[in-house]
């Protein structure tokens, strides 16, 4: 009883008051949210969670493990914030609560083993240095390349694993070199005339596994007339971290992405993975009490843009025509481009103007895959509801391509084709589909 | 709970405090109270097992729709059990013969009216809340919406129940019928109870023609006086329009200060006009509401070219509920009613009432109906003031019945407007009603402490006002 009081204690420090006071409980939120949508139950809904918050804050309740569970299920894909009417950033209030709740696991002694060790390795370990990254990423490809991948499978060895694991594993990208991803310059002239200076956030995931999406990014980009820079010393934007309540780790990371992206003039800090964008555009509140850095997040948040947003802010379409063979094209939002970045619109802008390709919108396009970072491998059986939800809607519109912008999203859209779609459809990253698109009209 | 959870299931039945906790309150601040339990019956049987065993023991009953209430009706004040319909949200029947649909009282009132207009038909109820509330949450507090003048509450709607009583036994009323006369309207009296009599478990609704088209249009006015005419003047001139929603000026001011989006804010007032049906009764009456607003020294009028552009017309009364709610941290959305001819008069004993108690009220709502929706922007947590906009309210209710008037329009009497009853009904109302809940619910299980008051507030001359 005395720690969960500990905890109680922990997360009214930690909880803003007034944004839970700023919850008036209409509602509005209900019909947006995943989790709710699949269950309706009112402890699923971003109004029960905040209630439940604010019920521990006020004494109402002991925050036991219900109350963490229904903290971990939130898919965090934050479709309820643009649905408040009164603004409420439900994001801030689960952070700061799941990072209560690491702080104090961790504080008492309280995690397992095998948690803490998952923890360490992955947030510790693989995202919060970019070395280690790229040798674990290292390793992926010698597993794909040497022949380990084929054997692994006709052993079965992956049986062994839990089942969304042994999924996961199917439909991870193809790693390309270490040496062509070694290769890329710092700075990238503008194709013709320049019409913005940016800067390229390249991501951790994004560079490694996703390489080919971020050099096709670049590409556009060029196309588009931006000089680009891609500072070397930037960092995971840590999203992960921040989303697990790993706040000391993200903050350590935003920091050194501040700092490698200051000393860059440029007009924008561009990104194409719609998870990272809304992570990064949230360093100001990440930062905000410290008096060193508030400031510098700031100016650094001001400047974030999403790459479809900047295509059609400098004219790309102007300058570069689009065409594809015949066939009919869906996107997939991601959530927090959509609900955090506000970028829905540009990707569709940009589809509707290939030439060839018919787009269809699918129902719901703006409600949750079920990806949502790491949550398909934590939470497998919501996810798995929701996804079969999505291909439903998906499976409607008929259609071959599946565009998305967020590699989570694109890999649950690949696990989602590969469960509950049809042989003839195919998942694939805005950029990619955008350089099929420009090399198509080419030829 | 064991015998509940034997009765109907242990996996509809939960009583952890983190569920507890989420089923402790509605839309309505500075309302809450936890559960003992929250059921999710998945049948009329399953509700008829939890009932029995309720009325044995003597355990309060809820029922909750999404709980997006506005007058502490699904909070469950004296605790016991939360009747939650998750699992009974089904459409049983479109009967396009009869044209009717029969529903389970979970269904989404949005998923309801999007199913039957797929077929051409029309359920014209539309509360604000429908994309979230339930249609048993919507006949239980007969909930009203935008197109209540021309098209009636939810009441209008109705034909016939299916509902359990506290004891458990099934009562049926009505039927798919435009004629049924036989006995006392059971119907009526279950609709808009509040949970306090039984429990819906299926419902017949009336459907009408979905209107072939619409037209949309905004007027301004330079102060709430040549609005308010406008309003009585459209009807006189048989106008029925299907929207007439009014703002007033700091409604107005609030919004743009919001959204920006170019309202003038040196008007007095704003009115929001639809008409839909046949084209040529739509343009008709668009033109004549649209002479009417210029007779009555209108500033502007704009109608709405394509649904595009309609859509920004409405843009501005459809955040207004956003734009107070930023406000402040605590929004409490009121819910007087006038006869028409009144809405003047009562916009501007509401503003006086404001001053008095010098707190925030900015009006907006459906001037066709008389339906006003005073809205406070506050802050819970300073109890002074808390103090002064419920004696603010408290003087507005008394105003709108001394102007004819009612302390509800839609939103229900619930806990919140209990005490203000009496003053709508008088004594004898009071004693009708208790006694018609005691024949339905002896032991008093059904949602205790709502719309009942222990005792009436004293009613005094508005006190602000000297």
């Amino acid at each position: 009883m005395k720690q969960r009081t500990e905890l109680a204690t922990r997360m009214t420090e930690k909880l803003d008051y007034e944004e839970m006071l700023g919850c008036m409980r209409c509602g509005f939120c209900l019909p947006t949210c995943p989790t709710y949508i699949r269950s309706k139950d009112e402890s699923a809904s971003p109004r029960g969670r905040i209630a439940i918050m604010k019920g521990v804050v006020d004494g109402l309740i002991e925050p036991d493990e219900g109350v963490e569970k229904t903290l971990n299920e939130c898919l965090g894909c934050l479709a309820c914030e643009p649905a408040c009417p009164a603004g409420v950033r439900y994001s801030v209030l689960l952070e700061d609560a799941r990072a209560a709740i690491t702080e104090h696991k961790r504080a008492t002694g309280q995690m397992p083993v095998r948690e803490r060790l998952v923890r360490k390795v992955v947030f510790d370990g693989l995202f919060l240095n970019k070395a280690k990254m790229e040798t674990a990423t290292g390793f992926l490809r010698f597993y794909q390349q040497s022949g380990v991948q084929t054997l692994t499978h006709k052993l079965r060895i992956l049986d062994w694993f839990p089942d969304q694991l042994q999924k996961m594993e199917t439909i991870l990208p193809t790693v390309p070199p270490k040496t062509e991803r070694r290769r890329r310059p710092e700075r990238i002239p503008a194709t013709g005339a320049t019409t913005a200076r940016v800067a390229f956030f390249s991501g951790c995931l994004m560079d490694t596994m996703f390489y080919e999406t971020n050099a096709n990014t670049i590409k556009l980009l060029q196309a588009a007339g931006c000089d680009i820079v891609i500072p070397k010393t930037q960092q995971c934007c840590g999203a992960l971290h921040g989303h697990a309540g790993e706040q000391t780790g993200a903050v350590t990371l935003a920091k050194q992405n501040i700092a490698a992206f200051e000393a860059e003039d440029v007009d924008y800090i561009i990104t194409n993975a719609g998870g990272c964008g809304a992570f990064l555009i949230g360093y100001d509140h990440l930062l905000k009490h410290d008096p060193e850095w508030a400031e510098r997040a700031e100016r650094f948040t001001a400047k974030i843009k999403d790459f479809a947003s900047i295509l059609i802010e400098v004219g790309f379409l102007d300058r570069v025509p689009l065409s594809l063979p015949e066939q009919l094209i869906t996107y997939q939002d991601s959530c927090h481009l959509r609900n955090v970045q506000k970028g829905a619109l540009a990707p569709r802008v940009l589809l509707q103007a290939i030439e060839g390709a018919v787009y269809i919108e699918q129902k719901h396009a703006d409600h949750c895959c079920g990806s949502a970072g790491v949550y398909n491998l934590l939470q497998p059986v919501i996810a798995n509801d929701i996804l079969e939800m999505k291909m439903g809607h998906v499976n409607v519109t008929a259609a071959q391509t599946i565009v998305t912008s967020n590699p989570g999203c694109h890999m649950q859209m690949q696990l989602g084709i590969q469960e509950h779609g049809t042989d003839s459809m195919r998942a694939v990253h805005l950029a990619d589909l955008l350089v099929e698109a420009m090399d198509h009209h080419a030829i | 709970m064991t015998q509940l959870r034997e009765k109907i299931g242990a996996d509809v039945v939960f009583t952890d405090s983190t569920t507890r906790l989420a089923y402790s309150f509605d839309a309505t601040p500075n309302y809450q109270a936890m559960p003992d339990a929250i059921v999710a019956p998945r049948s009329t049987e399953d509700v008829q097992a939890v009932l029995r065993l309720c009325h044995e023991h003597r355990i309060p009953v809820v029922p909750r729709g999404s709980a997006t209430n506005l007058a502490g009706g699904t909070t469950p004040l004296s605790g016991g059990v939360v009747m939650d319909f998750r699992h009974m949200d089904k459409i049983v029947e479109i009967d396009e013969k009869n044209l009717t649909v029969t529903v389970e009282p979970g269904c989404i009132t949005a998923h309801l009216a999007q199913a039957v207009e797929a077929r051409g038909l029309f359920y014209p109820p539309d509360p604000s809340s429908m994309k979230i509330s339930t249609i048993g949450g919507n006949i239980s507090e007969n909930s009203g919406g935008l197109r209540g003048l021309k098209y009636g509450v939810t009441a209008d709607y109705v034909l016939a129940l299916e509902a359990v009583l506290p004891n458990g036994e099934v009562l049926r009323t009505g039927g798919k019928l435009a004629k049924d006369v036989a006995g006392y309207d059971l119907t009526r009296v279950l609709v808009g109870s509040e949970g306090t009599l039984a429990v819906i478990t299926q419902a017949t609704l009336k459907l009408i023609p979905l209107p072939e088209t619409k037209q949309t249009m905004l007027a301004y006015f330079e102060d709430l006086d040549s609005a308010a005419r406008t309003v009585s003047r459209i009807i006189e001139n048989r106008v029925i329009p299907a929207t007439l929603e009014l703002m007033d000026k700091k409604t107005i001011e609030v919004v743009e200060a919001y959204a920006n989006i170019g309202l003038p804010t040196d008007v007095g007032a704003l009115l929001l006009l639809e008409q839909d049906g046949p084209l040529d009764v739509v343009r008709r009456d668009i033109e004549a509401m649209h002479a009417v607003c210029l007779e009555e020294g209108a500033l502007s009028v704009e109608v709405a070219r394509d649904e595009a552009h309609a859509e920004t017309l409405r843009y501005a009364r459809r955040i207004a509920l956003s734009a107070l709610a930023r406000l402040s941290p605590t929004t409490i959305l009121e819910d007087a009613t006038v006869p028409r001819s009144e809405i003047a008069e009562m916009v501007r004993r509401i503003e006086a009432i404001g001053r008095a108690y010098d707190i925030q009220i900015a009006t907006f709502g459906h001037a066709g109906d008389g339906n006003l929706h005073p809205t406070v922007a506050t802050d819970a947590r300073n109890h002074e003031e808390m103090k002064r906009v419920e004696a603010a309210f408290a003087d507005i209710f008394a105003a709108a019945l001394d102007l004819g008037g009612t302390i509800t329009g839609e939103h229900g009497v619930g806990a919140m407007k209990a005490p203000y009853l009496e003053w709508k009904l008088g004594p004898a109302g009071i004693d009708v009603m208790k006694g018609i809940k005691l024949a339905f619910d002896p032991h008093g299980i059904m949602n205790p402490q709502k719309m009942f008051a222990k005792a009436a507030k004293k009613r005094i001359v508005q006190g602000g006002l000297s």
